[in-house]
């Protein structure tokens, strides 16, 4: 099962190595990884998506949680939220297949951002499923080439807010919660 | 280790020593630095890029501030700043330049951080505009050193120097206790910058002690009054937190049993009644059934490392397991716990006590007597035996130091089998006794650490304890013995002319083809005489007690070559990937113990 985590970390030289470090070595499957800056000046966002059961998210949010410039994580995965990628693919055209080519972009709400005389650049943002089915459409035209961001997100207002002023971390890790969020992974441990 | 580390905990620096804000080069910040975090003592080996920071040494020394040990390699001067660290509880300092030192550091700060032990290690690095450039003697050491250390900071700023060396002992120091690197770039070293100490350390992702969930106490202890068959597995950190009075106070009034990890060695005394002395893949058999036959773990201090557990899915699978521990991400990592109390077991551990009610548990109780008398007829020891075996030795050892002056001795084993043999028949009356690398079982760890050791704790006995594989690795280091004015550090070889665990390893699971084990010794005794050691060599019984008193009675460091019986092999044992409980006992003396076609005499 996929879940998206988001982490908010110091600017500082090394960090995004650190984290990268760490799941390496932890043996944690990361599908993708995006960084960016965040609203507050020398902190970093991170939205990284892991491929798991409950045993190794509970394990991913534990770990970052040591990383010492990492300032918060959240596990956001069954909370409303906002989830976007964005993909450019060049896609292969004739004069018979452009036009088709800019209907579907246009149902999907993609942008042509490019056109040569045998191909277009299309981009598209969009959740991972919305992108997911444009490529596959757009193979059928010949893709060339593709770059695509990996998730970002960000929770919706009301749940936001509910957050907020609470605890900065979400791992479920102490007392009678921990033997709550056992039962969601067996005994018999990794 | 207790003490020190009480005294450290909760609070931002050590006593502090203040000073204004002064200018000055950043070679001297760093000893200031270490000065002002109470650091007397450091151990390393200079080279180009840390010369700035050895010239600026040579007025910390003259004072009598700090003092330097040289090392014959920088992996035993982190072995030595750990072992200094084990056996005080303060933070062990270790030094040495960019390139080849810094890497040579790498197994001894893999070693330390595996058992979570506090310590700083200071490099050398190229300078700011060489960095990158495949320069002279430079290694990506922050790259290189991050998954072994708990953080690493590289140095490109002088003005950033205080801070870091503040937030390094901070980090290593405060919750479960680990390393920090600082890599100093040579400029940064040069350059001149304020250096002001009183800054706070203020580090938002850092949350070394998480607040205590009272439910949670209560709930352990709810468990813990129920239980017919309670059992505590005790960890390291009952040491680190300094409580093992609180935890012997407990299971004497609830008549709990305990069984210790490797690290956990004398957490309560081994020979109290209720000392089951220690589980896992080489634990008696009475220990790991008493884990598989409990109806509430009691796990303190400890993360269920695979040589405790045997096989996960069938540890302790009739127990409800009640797990404190200070680091969240040893919870649910390989046992999830019916019941989880994150917190320091300073706090705990204190508060869970008045919730515990006095009982009895005679029935549990004398089912496990039992089966300790059961094991005692397979013992070792009770073989009649006329040929030099190590349980023997190590018991000898035990008869020989066990009245040691001035506090308990101080035992420092190597990896392999005689250090499970150690665990098994030393008897550990104190915490913190036993120091080994229990981790990443590292040979060669041990006389380095015994040298930290007693230079941490001059008026106590320390004895180093290898076997001829291990000892081979760093025994370079004799030469720090002298060089320390004849530091009292009795060695004991156990010799057995083999690497001895792989040995015994290719014997039971390899059909005895001994692939790189056979393993030729020099005369210890001649090396020894070399360094201007005195030493024995001792190859009947009855020259054992003689020779550690000897050892023990001569001021100055003492080296025994003990010949030993090649094949004899550590039991009971758990071979891997069984469970705790799956355990190969210690068989008639005449089946195994025998080799090539000779028939043994015992
Ligand atoms: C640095 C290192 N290399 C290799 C090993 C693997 N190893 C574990 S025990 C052992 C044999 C140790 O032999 P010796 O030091 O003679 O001690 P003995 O087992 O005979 O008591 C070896 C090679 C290790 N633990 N550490």
């Amino acid at each position: 099962m996929k879940h998206t985590l988001v982490a908010w970390m110091r600017d500082k030289p090394g960090v995004l190595n650190r984290v990268s470090g760490l799941l390496r070595r932890r043996n944690f499957n990361i599908d993708s990884l995006q960084v960016g800056h965040s609203e507050q000046l020398g902190i970093s966002r991170m939205t990284f998506v892991v491929d798991g059961d409950e045993h190794m998210v509970d394990q991913v949010i534990k770990q970052m949680r040591k990383v010492i410039d990492v300032t918060r994580i959240d596990n956001i995965s069954d909370r409303l939220s906002v989830v976007r990628e964005l993909a450019l693919v060049r896609v292969r055209t004739t004069p018979e297949t452009r036009s088709e080519i800019i209907q579907i972009v246009e149902i999907y709400r993609g942008e042509v951002v490019d056109v040569a005389l045998d191909s277009m650049v299309v981009q598209i943002i969009g959740s991972e499923d919305r992108v997911d089915s444009l490529i596959s459409l757009m193979e059928n035209f010949g893709v060339l080439e593709m770059v695509r961001t990996g998730r970002v997100a960000m929770l919706r207002g009301s749940s936001e807010r509910r957050k907020r002023g609470s605890s900065v971390w979400s791992a479920r890790s102490n007392g009678i919660e921990a033997a709550t969020a056992t039962d969601l992974f067996s005994r018999s441990g990794v | 280790m207790q003490k020190a580390i009480q005294n450290g905990r909760h609070d931002t620096t050590e006593p502090a020593r203040t000073g204004e804000r002064k200018q000055m080069k950043g070679s001297q910040m760093i000893w200031e630095a270490l000065y002002r975090e109470g650091v007397d003592l450091i151990f390393g080996c200079p080279g180009g890029a840390i010369l700035p920071t050895y010239d600026a040494l040579s007025e910390y020394e003259a004072e009598g501030k700090i003092h330097h040990v040289l090392v014959r390699h920088e992996q035993c001067a982190a072995h030595m700043a750990d072992g200094y660290a084990r056996a005080t509880g303060r933070v062990g300092v270790c030094i040495a330049t960019s390139g080849p030192g810094a890497t040579n550091l790498v197994t001894g700060l893999a070693t330390a951080q595996m058992d979570s032990i506090p310590m700083v290690a200071i490099t050398g690095q190229v300078p700011t505009n060489l960095l990158g450039t495949d320069a002279f003697q430079e290694a990506d050491v922050v790259g290189v050193t991050q998954p072994v250390v708990k953080h690493n900071y590289l140095v490109t700023d002088v003005n950033e120097l205080p801070q870091i060396m503040k937030e390094a002992f901070y980090i290593a120091r405060e919750g479960r206790p680990g390393v920090v690197l600082v890599d100093v770039c040579k400029d940064v070293q040069n350059a001149t910058g304020w250096f002001d100490y009183g800054i706070p350390v203020e580090l938002p992702g850092f949350e070394p002690w998480p607040e205590i969930d009272s439910t949670a106490v209560r709930r352990a202890a709810e468990l813990i009054n129920r239980a017919e068959r309670p059992l505590v597995l005790a960890g390291h950190g009952v040491q680190l937190a300094g409580v093992s009075r609180e935890l012997l106070e407990m299971v004497e009034r609830a008549e709990i049993p305990v069984v210790t990890t490797l690290l956990g060695t004398g957490n309560i005394p081994e020979s109290h009644p209720l000392s089951l002395g220690m589980g896992g893949m080489h634990g008696e058999a009475f220990a790991n059934r008493a884990i598989q036959s409990c109806d509430v773990l009691i796990a303190l201090g400890m993360r269920f490392d695979d040589r405790i557990t045997g096989r996960l899915d069938r540890f302790a699978k009739q127990a409800k397991i009640i797990h404190f521990e200070l680091d969240r991400a040893e919870v649910g990592k390989n046992i999830v716990p019916d019941v989880a109390v994150i917190g320091d077991l300073a706090q705990t551990l204190p508060g869970l006590l008045p919730q515990v009610v006095a009982r009895r548990h005679q029935v549990w109780l004398q089912e496990l007597d039992e089966w300790r008398t059961e094991t005692t007829e397979t013992d070792i020891l009770n073989y009649e035996v006329d040929e030099l075996i190590p349980p023997f030795v190590i018991r000898q050892l035990w008869h020989g130091s066990k009245n040691a002056k001035n506090g308990p001795a101080i035992l420092v084993t190597d990896v392999g089998q005689h250090q499970m043999w150690e665990s098994q028949y030393y008897t550990h009356d104190h915490a913190g006794q036993l120091l080994t690398s229990g981790g990443l079982g590292t040979m060669g760890f041990a006389l380095p650490a015994a040298i930290g050791a007693q230079m941490g704790q001059p008026g106590r006995l320390v004895w180093a304890v290898a076997g001829d594989g291990g000892f081979q690795m760093t025994l370079q280091e004799l030469a720090v013995l002298k060089q320390e004015r004849d530091l009292p550090v009795k060695i004991a070889i156990i010799n057995n002319g083999f690497l001895g665990m792989v040995r015994q390893w290719q014997q039971i699971f390899y059909e005895r083809r001994y692939t790189g084990t056979p393993m030729l010794s020099p005369d210890y005794v001649k090396l020894a005489d070399a360094y201007d050691i005195p030493a024995l060599m001792v190859r009947k019984p009855e020259d054992v007690a003689a020779a550690i008193e000897q050892a023990q009675n001569t001021p100055g460091p003492f080296l025994i070559d003990f010949r030993v019986k090649e094949e004899v092999n550590v039991y009971p044992m758990v071979p891997p990937g069984a469970a705790v409980d799956d355990f190969i006992r210690r068989p008639k003396p005449s089946v195994v113990q025998g080799y090539s076609g000779v028939e043994p005499s015992w």
